[in-house]
């Protein structure tokens, strides 16, 4: 009993706020029942040109139509988000860029078609235009408690004797002070079950949305994967852009003040007179580790990022792989465009990392290196005359080239039977970005 | 001796500025960019260019473009170039037309002022300077072959200070020998590498350049 007088008391206290909550739910709910209309208007029109791009026509409304599904569908979600239940966005991301003409309205038409998402979105609406219609009821259960209090307080009268028979509330005909109390009574009982659960009804509506609007697990795991990948590539990127950064920032910093330093020990020792034997000494000894200090952060930027690949690029840095080793390398590249920097750098150390190999190990004497691109993929090749005998899982060298590719989605492939020759095959996966004129 | 120069750091621009006029050789343009340059070898006609690789716009080799294009342009222009690293292929195209005139040098060689004065004179007079660097790359490279595997550790050390552009004297010098005897070392290399022999020190340091180039 006790208990049951706190929770009304509570209960009490807590009807304003609900009142308003319900009738906010009532517009929203409004709303959706609204969406419910149009869903059954874009049904049909998407479905009709749909039709229309399979026979050949139609390829430029239908990106359009499909704008406005989105909407419809996007304004659904974040509705069920007011219930209490996020709903992701399933689209798959849309390409980068389109060509202007038919061609890339045919690709976006495809970009849409091929999405299960869009498919699933018609089914949405088709079945929308019914289940949408919980929207209204909300608003209409309130116009039937609104009805019950307009009968109790006085409206029975006049319809008693307009009709000659009472207006049923409840199915209780109304046509005495009696009766009206009691149609006061159950419309009070009934604005209370309204301000407490009419909120339900959206919530209904939310859960039967996120059944076809949600993303499916694959298309989950597709979304993940792709930002997943984007996310890794903007991390390669960033972390090749770093080294560059590092690279130039120890060129025009480091190393140039250095090569100052040298400068101004030269000048120094001009104006020591012949007698200062010891000055001379020491001026020596501060240019001999200076020297090698500069070695020292040559060495180390040839590790960070080889300089002729900022300078030059992948084609010919590879070259230079080939001139700088005392094998006879012949280098043939015929990559059409511009390789993103980090797997340029990775596909340049992987290269100096098996001419070292084959220089070490193979006692080959002609290694030839070939580096093409198939529109695709990224290939290289690295074949020696040599003994063979390459194990990748003897040593890091191979294994560490495996890694490196792996993070571009690269393979390696080692074909080094006892005897020779060697041959390895790098593929990497890439689109060329058109040549630059000048360096940005 | 006129020199114009190209450095884009204005602090290493401004020292190799002093170190030239120390040594009485004037500075008719100092400039900090590729297009810069061609313009005032154009318009100087200077006794050499010094210039560094690494320049504005590019970043990238524009001043080891722009001395090559001058030279087009100027046939014979003296070009040292500078670099914080040095690079076998771009001491190739460099050594292309086969005419001297070149110098391709780490900036460390300004370490050593004398040296690297040296450097310069002997370019502008039409004759070569390598780095070290540049001629242990070119060395490394030919680790293998046959007629450099012949040579005495004596005559490898000759070698290397000819590819470097030294002349008979600079040679004798360095190794503590006699002129008469790093002569002898010399006639001895060309023997085993079967290049024909020449007088004259400029060609001879240019067919042994053109040899390890190959």
């Amino acid at each position: 009993m006790h208990v049951l007088r706190l929770s009304v008391r509570s209960g009490l206290r807590a009807f304003p706020a609900r009142l308003r909550r319900a009738g906010t739910e009532l517009a929203v709910g409004v709303l959706i029942a609204m969406g419910a209309m149009l869903s059954i208007c874009l049904f049909l029109i998407t479905a009709y040109f749909v039709i229309l791009f399979v026979i050949g026509i139609g390829a430029m409304v239908l990106p359009i139509v499909t704008k406005w599904v989105r909407w419809l569908t996007n304004a659904n979600r974040r509705v069920a988000a007011r219930s209490g239940i996020e709903i992701p966005v399933p689209y798959r991301p849309e390409p980068d860029e389109f060509e202007k003409d038919i061609v890339g309205w045919i690709r976006r038409c495809k970009w849409i078609l091929t999405d299960p998402a869009s498919w699933r979105d018609l089914l949405w609406l088709l079945l929308n235009s019914v289940v949408g219609m919980i929207g209204f009821l909300p608003a209409v259960v309130l116009y039937y408690v609104l009805e019950g209090f307009a009968l109790a307080f006085g409206l029975w009268k006049p319809v008693l004797r307009a009709q000659g028979t009472g207006r049923e509330y409840f199915f209780v005909p109304i046509h005495s002070q009696p009766t009206a109390a009691l149609a006061a009574l159950a419309a009070t009982a009934l604005l209370v079950v309204w301000a407490w659960y009419s909120p339900l009804f959206l919530t209904v509506h939310a859960h039967f949305c996120r059944l076809l609007l949600g993303p499916t697990e694959s298309s989950r795991l597709a979304i993940r994967v792709q930002h997943l990948a984007e996310t890794r590539t903007g991390a390669l990127d960033a972390a090749a852009a770093e080294l560059r950064r590092i690279e130039r920032d120890l060129h025009d910093g480091a190393q140039a003040r250095l090569v100052g330093l040298g400068l101004t020990l030269g000048a120094l020792e001009r104006h020591l007179n012949s007698e200062s034997d010891e000055a001379r000494r020491l001026l020596r000894d501060a240019r001999t580790s200076s020297v090698a200090a500069l070695r020292e952060l040559r060495d180390l930027v040839r590790g960070i990022h080889p300089p002729i690949l900022a300078e030059r690029g992948l084609a010919d840095a590879l070259r230079a792989l080939g001139l700088a080793s005392p094998l006879q390398v012949e280098v043939r590249v015929d990559i059409p465009g511009e390789v993103a920097p980090p797997l340029e750098s990775a596909l340049y150390f992987a290269v100096s990392e098996l001419l070292t190999n084959a220089l070490k190990y193979s006692e080959a004497e002609h290694v030839e290196v070939i580096a093409w691109h198939d529109g695709t993929m990224l290939h290289a090749s690295v074949t020696d005359d040599g003994r063979g005998g390459a194990d990748a899982t003897k040593g890091t060298g191979l294994h560490g080239i495996r890694r490196r590719l792996a993070t571009f989605d690269g393979t390696i492939d080692i074909s080094s039977p006892l005897g020779g020759p060697t041959d390895i095959k790098m593929e990497i996966p890439c689109v060329l970005s058109s040549p630059k004129t000048s360096s940005s | 001796m006129r020199v114009v120069l190209a450095e884009d750091l204005f602090l290493l621009r401004q020292g190799l500025i002093q170190l030239l006029d120390a040594y009485g050789f004037e500075t008719v343009a100092a400039v900090d960019n590729g297009p810069d340059l061609l313009a005032a070898a154009a318009e100087h006609r200077p006794d050499i260019m010094i210039v560094d690789v690494r320049l504005p716009p590019t970043f990238t080799t524009e001043g080891l473009k722009a001395a090559l294009q001058a030279r087009r342009e100027i046939p014979k222009l003296p070009i040292l170039v500078l670099s914080q690293h040095v690079e076998q292929m771009y001491a190739r195209e460099l050594l292309a037309d086969g005419t001297g005139g070149i110098g391709y040098l780490l900036k460390d060689s300004v370490f050593d002022n004398e040296q690297f004065i040296d450097a310069i004179r002997r370019v502008a007079a039409g004759g070569t300077a390598m780095d070290p660097a540049v001629v242990a790359q070119l060395m490394v490279s030919h680790a293998r072959d046959q007629p450099l595997g012949a040579l005495t550790a004596r005559e490898r050390s000759v070698l290397e200070l000819m590819a470097e552009g030294c002349s008979n004297t600079a040679i004798a010098q360095r190794l503590f020998i006699t002129e008469g005897a790093a002569a002898k070392h010399i006639s001895n290399i060309f023997g085993k590498l079967m290049l024909p022999p020449d007088s004259d020190s400029n060609r001879r340091v240019l067919a042994v350049l053109a040899y390890l180039n190959a």
